[in-house]
């Protein structure tokens, strides 16, 4: 349980005077759920951006199993077993809820250079996606448009297409926000099944999601990791609770 | 993939049935048109049809990979070129660059044509496919301006006023100068191209063209790199306008720099538009509406675009998926 999958050391991330990411280091170990949560504009999602590709940091390393993967692409760093969900939902939405999971398994098996058979009726293709929507609940769905599905069915959505990628480290950017109280358990669930087989950095605002998954939680605070720690630990801590849990002075 | 748009639904029943009757009609053309006594339709036709096949490569990176080229003409024009400087040193007997002789059989013509579009193509896309949005318009104009001058200063073949192709080329030995003929021809490569793109946009590749244009970002946190792809279909896009080229460079027994000119590139987009953006068959009805109403109300008066302009408005506001959107609606449904 305790080597570590993802190292981030002393990583930096400027947008002109603001310090989006200010020196932060950040241990993930394999197998562990570990929550990120901390106040809006904390820099959450910009850290996940940077651990994904999306943005390149000022200065700091990202490693993975201990290789440095700052200088790797999105792409790349997909193949190396990393995926990302979207807080503001990122779909195909002319497509159906089956032909995004199943491009996800093309993808995952290598080059799509192929021009000449239909992609839409390749078994291999979806019957993999099928059974990843059956596990995500969406399986009455999987022939609906994206377009006419719910934000609730959106952000099932997005964890089923990351799944269908096959990642060791899974970075969940508020798959809670925005879901019904119902939704938001249902949700809650299916994370903790997949608990213990694929490690997960989840930044969430839902503490009860988090208090109840995460075997671990940072607490970000302008761009910094003030405290880690298990839930017992960071509930415990006064400079959290002064700086997130607003509590300052009890 | 909805219940309605199953093989043996009405709808898609229907439709099979419309294409069919397309098919036939065009086959049954140019013999129908010679014995009712309108003989030129036949060339009229043959015109439409190698136009189908340009708007078609461009709708394939526009409207399935939503990239908005606006420099397409360019490799109509070099397809074009090609034939017209390969018969132009095969009649002066002057080998080019002292390395190959002219030649005028479309078994060469062609294929040269398609490799010299593909390697512009590569070439161009490459560079142009760094940049996205606004950027991406403005650089394939650029490009496709900059050839545009090229030809009109190479005085060695024609500059302004283009190359004269006194004789069609052979294919294979084949006289294919007769109108009826080049018309068999040239719907004969239309077909396969046709067939091909059916092919090409539910494939892999296509099923990847697509996801491109809806969100880039989602298609690289699945482990896709975008560039790849979206140069190679700038690629194949880039050869079917030079297939398309070399056709009309041999149907119209011309080439000039107008085949590369800005505007070429701007017809060929309407007609997309027009049409049905990333749908199959949209460009060549755009082809077959635009070159149509171009030819009747030019009849009428020079100033044809006043009419067009407004035309073209109204599609856009009110028939969207364009023409073959309409049909689609009108037929029952839309199963593309």
């Amino acid at each position: 349980m305790s080597d570590v999958l993802l190292r981030v050391e002393n990583l930096a991330k400027h947008f002109g005077g603001i310090r989006a990411t200010d020196d932060l280091s950040l241990d993930v170990r394999s197998g562990e759920l570990h929550a990120l949560i901390g106040p809006n504009g904390a820099g959450k999602t910009t850290l996940i951006s940077q651990l994904i590709g999306e943005m390149q940091p000022d200065s700091g390393t990202i490693r993975m199993n201990g290789i440095v993967i700052n200088t790797l692409s999105t792409p790349q760093r997909v193949a190396r077993g990393l995926a990302r969900t979207f807080q503001i939902t990122e779909l195909l939405r002319e497509e159906t809820a089956l032909a995004n999971v199943a491009l996800a398994i093309q993808a995952r098996q290598g080059h799509s250079f192929r021009f000449f058979a239909d992609a839409r009726r390749e078994r291999d293709l979806l019957d993999p996606a099928m059974a990843i929507l059956r596990n995500a609940g969406l399986e009455h769905r999987a022939r609906i448009h994206v377009a006419a599905l719910s934000h609730g069915e959106h952000k099932q959505l997005e964890l089923a297409i990351a799944l269908a990628t096959e990642p060791k480290l899974l970075l969940l950017d508020e798959p809670m926000a925005g879901l019904g109280a119902v939704e938001s358990q249902d949700m809650t669930m299916i994370l903790k099944a997949l608990k213990g087989r694929i490690t997960m950095l989840l930044v969430e605002h839902d503490m009860q999601a988090v208090f109840a998954l995460a075997d671990r939680i940072s607490v970000l605070v302008y761009g910094q990791v003030i405290a880690t720690g298990t839930s017992a630990e960071i509930q415990a801590n006064t400079d959290v609770r002064t700086a997130y849990l607003g509590e300052g002075n009890s | 993939m909805d219940e309605t748009c199953d093989i043996a639904s009405p709808v898609k029943r229907r439709r099979a049935a419309l294409l069919v009757a397309v098919l036939a009609a065009l086959l049954i053309l140019p013999f129908a048109t010679q014995a009712l006594g309108y003989g030129s339709l036949t060339s009229f036709a043959t015109r439409i049809v190698i136009t189908a096949i340009a708007a078609s490569s461009l709708n394939l990176i526009l409207g399935y990979g939503g990239m908005i080229s606006f420099g397409h003409a360019a490799f109509y024009g070099v397809g074009g070129y090609v034939v017209g400087i390969l018969y132009a040193h095969a009649r002066s007997g002057e080998a080019i660059w002292g390395l190959m002789p002219g030649t005028s059989d479309l078994a060469v013509t062609l294929p040269l044509g398609l490799l010299v579009c593909g390697l512009l193509a590569l070439l161009l896309g490459a560079i142009s496919l760094r940049t996205s949005g606004v950027q991406f318009i403005m650089i394939t104009l650029a490009f496709a301006q900059m050839i545009y001058f090229l030809f009109v200063s190479l005085k060695a073949y024609g500059g302004d006023d283009g190359l004269s192709v006194r004789r069609r080329n052979e294919f294979f030995g084949l006289d294919v100068r007769d109108d009826t003929r080049f018309y068999f021809l040239s719907l004969g490569l239309a077909l396969l191209w046709f067939g091909f793109m059916a092919r090409l946009v539910n494939s892999r590749f296509g099923l990847v063209l697509r996801g491109i244009r809806q969100s880039e970002r989602r298609m690289a946190v699945i482990g896709i790199s975008t560039y790849r792809y979206k140069l190679a279909a700038y690629v194949i896009a880039g050869m079917g306008a030079g297939l398309s080229g070399a056709l009309m460079t041999n149907y119209a027994r011309f080439v000039s720099p107008d085949m590369l000119h800005w505007v070429q590139s701007g017809e060929l987009m309407i007609m997309v538009i027009l049409g049905g953006v990333g749908t199959l068959l949209g460009p060549a009805i755009g082809a077959v509406v635009l070159l149509s109403l171009e030819s009747v109300l030019a009849a009428y008066t020079e100033h044809w675009q006043v009419i067009l302009g407004p035309f073209l408005v109204l599609v856009i506001l009110f028939w969207r998926g364009g023409i073959n959107g309409l049909i689609s609606r009108l037929t029952g449904a839309r199963c593309e």
